[in-house]
């Protein structure tokens, strides 16, 4: 495929599916470089699917992926899920102490997370010190999902894709979020890759925008294409009439 | 024991079925034909083990020990039918603790090299490790499933798949070699061994029977040991392809 000097991830003809069901179908697109882009859509469009193709959790059955230029395949796994970072809705959390969750990324290298590296990361997602040595299980939804981008930053990856990661947060909280997403996309220069029901957040945060259906990317473009959409699925569903 | 003795000992067999059949349970037939079976499968093993024991010959001794190691394979490889290859997994990891085990304790002279030591210990050997394989496969494809989560999110965090299953296999052989540390403790005051026990019957001295018990106990320890530790590292790798991702289920390749 040719490739696009200004794509974070390009997707060639990108198709994907599993036990006979068609999860993602041909999808040829970008995620521009250094941008914000939400990806939207009803649910079981194929969005978290495409983050776990783009994270190499997954592999494509037919097309290509390149990172950052590259071919998918052509970067160690490892490398590949340190440069794509993954935050999932569901913030899996480790047994034990967000402290030893935080900790995790460096663990897996071998190395140690400094504890006032831990507490900047946690003030950087509007939790307290006091939280270090809490228990995981006694931590609430929305403090979950806050602990997870925080240790998804750990890595320090240079794409960041954030699965409906404010959808358990209070207005205040998801307000911190979306500031500290910014900042880092602004600051560090990483491209944010963000799946949200939440067309408002979509519009104010966003530089660029995917609507995905059914597995298909149905439009795409800057992220005012919400506002004037061209498509009529894309229009119906941001009447909503999809769930 | 005279024909006549171990005619009466059928009276054990008479209680249970007629129980069966007072209280509706419906076992009556399983239990006919696993008393048919039992009497069958005992008495030739009683005159091959004859006709082995009179031949000296090691040929024969081999075939004893290949025979159990197929039986027990094809026992427990129904536990891991997700893990690909698990057959050969399981002869191997058989052979493996049946040559340890044999070579330690002839290499050692600790037991002499006739088929009278050698086909009995070898039978305890590899029943044992028949167990802790099904009980550790039973644990391993179980955790695997529960920890699905956990172990994507150590795969998407940047950790191979050995740091990913880590908790998984642990708990698992950790599981696994449980009852045999537990029994161990408690053995000679909740029960004595089946074997001790036969010793004592047959008119042996009851501390050497003991003596006999403990490097049989001790065995097993090794036995549950490797068992768990080598199945678990050689299934493991065969969760995951080449770039480090969970193998689908279709993608799974069952014996």
């Amino acid at each position: 495929m040719t490739r696009n000097n200004k794509a974070a991830l390009q997707f060639n003809h990108v198709s994907y599916s599993d036990q006979d069901l068609t999860i993602i179908k041909n999808i040829t697109g970008v995620f521009p470089d250094g941008k914000i882009t939400t990806l939207v859509g009803p649910s079981g469009a194929g969005k978290t699917t495409l983050f776990r193709l783009c994270n190499g959790l997954i592999s494509p059955d037919s097309g290509e992926i390149a990172v950052n230029g590259k071919d998918i395949n052509s970067y160690e796994p490892t490398e590949l899920r340190r440069t794509v970072g993954l935050a999932l809705q569901s913030a899996t959390m480790l047994r034990g102490s967000v402290l030893k969750n935080l900790a995790m990324p460096l663990t897996l290298q071998g190395e140690k997370l400094p504890e006032d590296e831990a507490k900047r990361l946690l003030e950087d997602v509007s939790l307290g010190e006091e939280y270090l040595h809490r228990n995981v299980k006694d931590l609430s939804g929305g403090q979950r999902q806050k602990v997870s981008i925080a240790r998804t930053l750990v890595n320090k990856p240079k794409i960041l894709l954030l699965d409906e990661i404010t959808s358990s947060l209070d207005r205040v909280s998801k307000q911190d979020i979306e500031e500290l997403i910014t900042n880092i996309n602004k600051k560090y220069h990483v491209t944010i890759v963000w799946i949200t029901h939440n067309l408002d957040q979509a519009l104010s945060i966003g530089d660029y925008t995917w609507v995905m259906m059914n597995g298909e990317l149905i439009e795409s473009g800057d992220s005012s294409l919400l506002n004037n959409p061209q498509n009529d699925l894309v229009k119906r569903f941001v009447k909503g009439e999809f769930e | 024991m005279s024909i006549l003795a171990l005619s009466l000992s059928l009276i054990f067999v008479l209680i249970p079925i007629i129980l069966s059949k007072t209280l509706n349970l419906g076992l009556e037939k399983d239990t006919t034909i696993a008393t048919v079976r039992s009497i069958i499968q005992l008495l030739a093993v009683g005159y091959i083990l004859t006709f082995v024991f009179e031949s000296g010959n090691y040929l024969y001794i081999i075939l004893m020990v290949v025979l159990m190691i197929g039986a027990a394979t094809q026992n427990a490889r129904k536990k891991g039918a997700s893990i690909e290859g698990i057959t050969w997994k399981l002869v191997g990891t058989f052979i493996f603790v049946e040559v340890l085990t044999q070579g330690i304790l002839l290499g050692f002279h600790i037991t002499p090299p006739t088929a009278q030591y050698i086909i009995p210990i070898s039978g305890m050997v590899v029943g044992n490790s028949m167990v802790l394989a099904i009980l550790f496969l039973n644990r391993f494809t179980s955790e695997i499933e529960t920890r699905q989560d956990e172990t994507e999110l150590i795969l998407s965090l940047g950790g191979t798949p050995k740091q990913a299953i880590h908790t998984s296999l642990i708990t698992s052989i950790k599981a696994s070699m449980i009852p045999t540390i537990e029994s161990q403790k408690t053995i000679g005051l909740v029960q004595l061994p089946g074997m001790m026990s036969g010793q004592i019957i047959a008119g042996a001295d009851p501390v050497q029977a003991v003596q006999f018990q403990l490097l049989i106990l001790f065995l097993l320890l090794t036995t549950a040991a490797v068992t768990s530790v080598m199945l678990g590292f050689m299934s493991y790798p065969t969760l995951f392809n080449k770039k480090m991702q969970q193998l689908k289920r279709s993608e799974i390749k069952s014996d």
